[in-house]
């Protein structure tokens, strides 16, 4: 008796059942991965008082308190002090009226939004554009001592950066770069250079010199060679290793707290802070996370198709 | 296009002694081809004369300028590269185009459309040009390859292998074409290969290298019916030359001769001769015959007509057209006699 097998697809590839359990897994993981990003993005909408309840409400009449909250600062009154007052002219006076509050300026947060997107998008951009240059060098020109050279710009990496706190903390004072953004690109960069530097390395050992080599013959300088021929083919590792740097110094929380304190603070010390009345103030404290999730996830997102790899390596005959 | 002159050039890598004391003039429409097996300096040569390396010692020339120290921008030469050939992330027409539009030969976006579909033509990718370059086949990919020099008017084209990662028939396809552009275009051409058809069927004059020296540079029939050692006549015929230690033969030689080297259609099989063999192995071509044959200990071949019966281990009876023989002495040297 022949048993019955399905010839429409090849031996090596995945039965449909197996298809099926293997998305039913990632599905699983996926939910549960979710929930975290879920809870902290509801909250966000909810009054102060449905935050802290326990259980947690799953269904909850959305409120606006936290952005509120987030974006203003607030002073408390007596209740005869507000009633003398005119009654609220905006949807936003009227949720600070309603916990016996006046709005008593805008708060610290946007600006902090701003400092970080120049610190992290910043020192992201120096990162790659040093890495890119150091890498090309390191992979195609012959340089004396390379291989220690590139094994001290590995070392860099290889204690934790924390551990240089104090010296640098103390340099920078008599520097000035103490709560500068210049101070703060630079500390990034340094960091991310290491990493950026062996990545794209990596990335540039793989385009073949012969497309260079070329495109010299063809008429071109190194130079433009480089940006007509290169730099389009290494944009996946620049994309890739672009992530991983922007990740780390929008997230970096350690030197931020110890550097920064007021004119170049980001936001990983400055949400913390966020306190409420008699408690944390959680709404605002989700809202200020959702929103500080939002670039990374979106940068990643642009970049997206650049990280799958090995689109353009298709011209290369082996 | 320009003469293309090679003076004592030397080159090293580290310890290895790529090219040394090279010297030959690729004349003005010439096709050069030069042949030698893997790592006798036949690529490097190349490189040196497109400015990717630099020499250590000697000169190059080409026309009447001196390039030895010139960027590969300023020689003027078009390179065909044996893999790796086209710029990935763009198409064929970007492929084609890219040399005309380098900032050294300014030229108009109509001039460049021109000369772009022309060379299309030449090589039958016209349909293609929208393509993008990593969505053509290995024969398709060659071709823009080598268009991508033919858009130029370079003082010489240097092709390295260009033909090698091809199939049989597309190989002997693009081998004519290649030849017939070549004619059309007058162009200096420098083909580098280890292919002996390839070098027979397309050179005015092959060069052959053996561990970056020159040993012998003629034309393909003085390289094939006269070569100046047993390296160079290994190089060209298939089925190889036969060689076989002088005493074997009783000829009257010189004491200087060692070794006696006779092409296989030069070995008869004649009933009435007087040397004998025993038949090691046939093989069947189709329109020829090769009949392995041992001859005290040495295997001699001989290609005969198809229609000749003979068995496998049968004892045969061959001599050989005397004024074919070829003489070599101890040093694998060729001697005139």
């Amino acid at each position: 008796m022949s048993t019955n097998i399905d010839t429409s697809r090849s031996p090596l590839e995945a039965t449909a059942f197996s298809k099926r359990i293997a998305a039913f897994i990632v599905i699983i993981y996926a939910a549960i991965a979710i929930i975290p990003m879920l809870l902290i993005v509801t909250t966000a909408f909810k009054s102060t008082t449905d935050a802290i309840t326990y259980p947690p409400k799953i269904l909850f009449k959305p409120s606006l308190e936290g952005v509120v909250n987030l974006s203003t600062q607030r002073t408390r009154q007596s209740k005869e002090y507000l009633k003398s007052l005119p009654p609220p002219r905006t949807w936003y006076e009227k949720i600070v009226r309603k916990r016996q509050m006046v709005i008593a300026g805008p708060s610290r947060f946007f600006q902090r939004f701003v400092n970080s997107l120049v610190i992290g998008f910043g020192s992201t951009f120096f990162s790659v554009f040093l890495g890119t240059l150091a890498a090309y060098a390191f992979s195609r020109f012959k340089i004396p001592l390379k291989d220690d050279l590139l094994f001290f710009i590995l070392s860099t990496r290889m204690f934790p950066p924390i551990a240089a706190a104090v010296p640098i903390f103390l340099m920078y004072r008599k520097l000035g770069l103490n709560d500068t953004h210049l101070g703060m690109i630079v500390l990034y960069t340094v960091v991310n250079l290491s990493l950026s530097v062996w990545l794209l390395k990596g990335f540039i050992d793989e385009i073949p010199k012969e497309y260079e080599e070329a495109a010299l013959v063809d008429g071109y300088s190194r130079l433009s060679a480089f940006f007509k021929i290169i730099l389009p083919q290494a944009a996946t590792g620049i994309a890739a290793t672009a992530i991983f740097c922007l990740i780390f110094s929008w997230n970096e929380y350690a030197f931020a707290i110890l550097l920064t304190f007021r004119e170049a603070q980001t936001l990983p010390p400055f949400i913390p802070t966020i306190i409420g009345e008699g408690g944390l103030d959680w709404p605002a404290i989700a809202t200020a996370t959702s929103i500080f999730m939002l670039p990374v996830i979106v940068f990643t997102i642009i970049l997206r198709k650049h990280l799958l790899r090995g689109i353009t390596f298709g011209a290369v005959r082996k | 296009m320009s003469e293309v002159k090679l003076e004592n050039i030397s080159k090293n890598f580290d310890q290895i002694q790529a090219v040394s004391n090279l010297s030959f003039t690729v004349k003005h429409g010439e096709f050069v081809v030069l042949l030698g097996p893997t790592g006798a300096g036949k690529t490097t040569t190349l490189r040196l004369i497109a400015g990717l390396e630099w020499a250590d010692e000697g000169r190059i020339q080409i026309g009447d300028m001196d390039v030895t120290k010139s960027q590969p921008a300023e020689r003027d030469v078009a390179f065909v590269f044996q893999q790796y050939s086209l710029y990935p992330n763009y198409s064929v027409y970007e492929n084609l185009a890219f040399p005309l539009r380098s900032p050294l030969r300014k030229s108009s976006k109509q001039e460049i459309d021109k000369k772009v579909r022309e060379v299309a033509g030449i090589l039958h990718i016209e349909d293609k040009l929208q393509n993008r370059s990593t969505h053509l086949s290995g024969g398709e990919m060659q071709r823009v390859a080598i268009g991508r020099a033919l858009v130029r008017d370079p003082n010489i084209f240097l092709m390295d292998e260009p033909l090698s990662s091809l199939d049989a028939k597309l190989r002997e396809e693009l081998r004519l074409e290649l030849k017939n552009i070549q004619v059309n275009l007058g162009a200096t051409l420098l083909y580098v290969t280890h292919d002996h058809v390839e070098a027979t069927t397309m050179a005015d004059r092959i060069g052959v290298l053996k561990e970056g020296e020159l040993i012998q540079f003629d034309t393909p029939s003085n390289i094939y019916n006269s070569p100046n050692s047993i390296y160079v006549a290994n190089k060209l015929g298939s089925p190889k030359i036969n060689i076989i230690p002088a005493h074997l033969l009783a000829v009257d030689v010189p004491e200087t001769v060692k070794f006696i080297g006779m092409r296989p259609e030069h070995v008869k099989i004649d009933e009435s001769a007087k040397l004998e063999a025993k038949v090691e192995t046939i093989q069947n071509l189709g329109v020829e015959e090769i009949i392995s044959m041992n001859f005290n200990g040495e295997i001699i071949r001989a290609t005969v007509r198809p229609d000749e019966a003979h068995k496998v281990r049968d004892s045969i009876k061959f001599n050989i057209d005397t004024e074919n023989i070829l003489f070599f002495d101890e040093a694998s040297q060729r001697v005139q006699i």
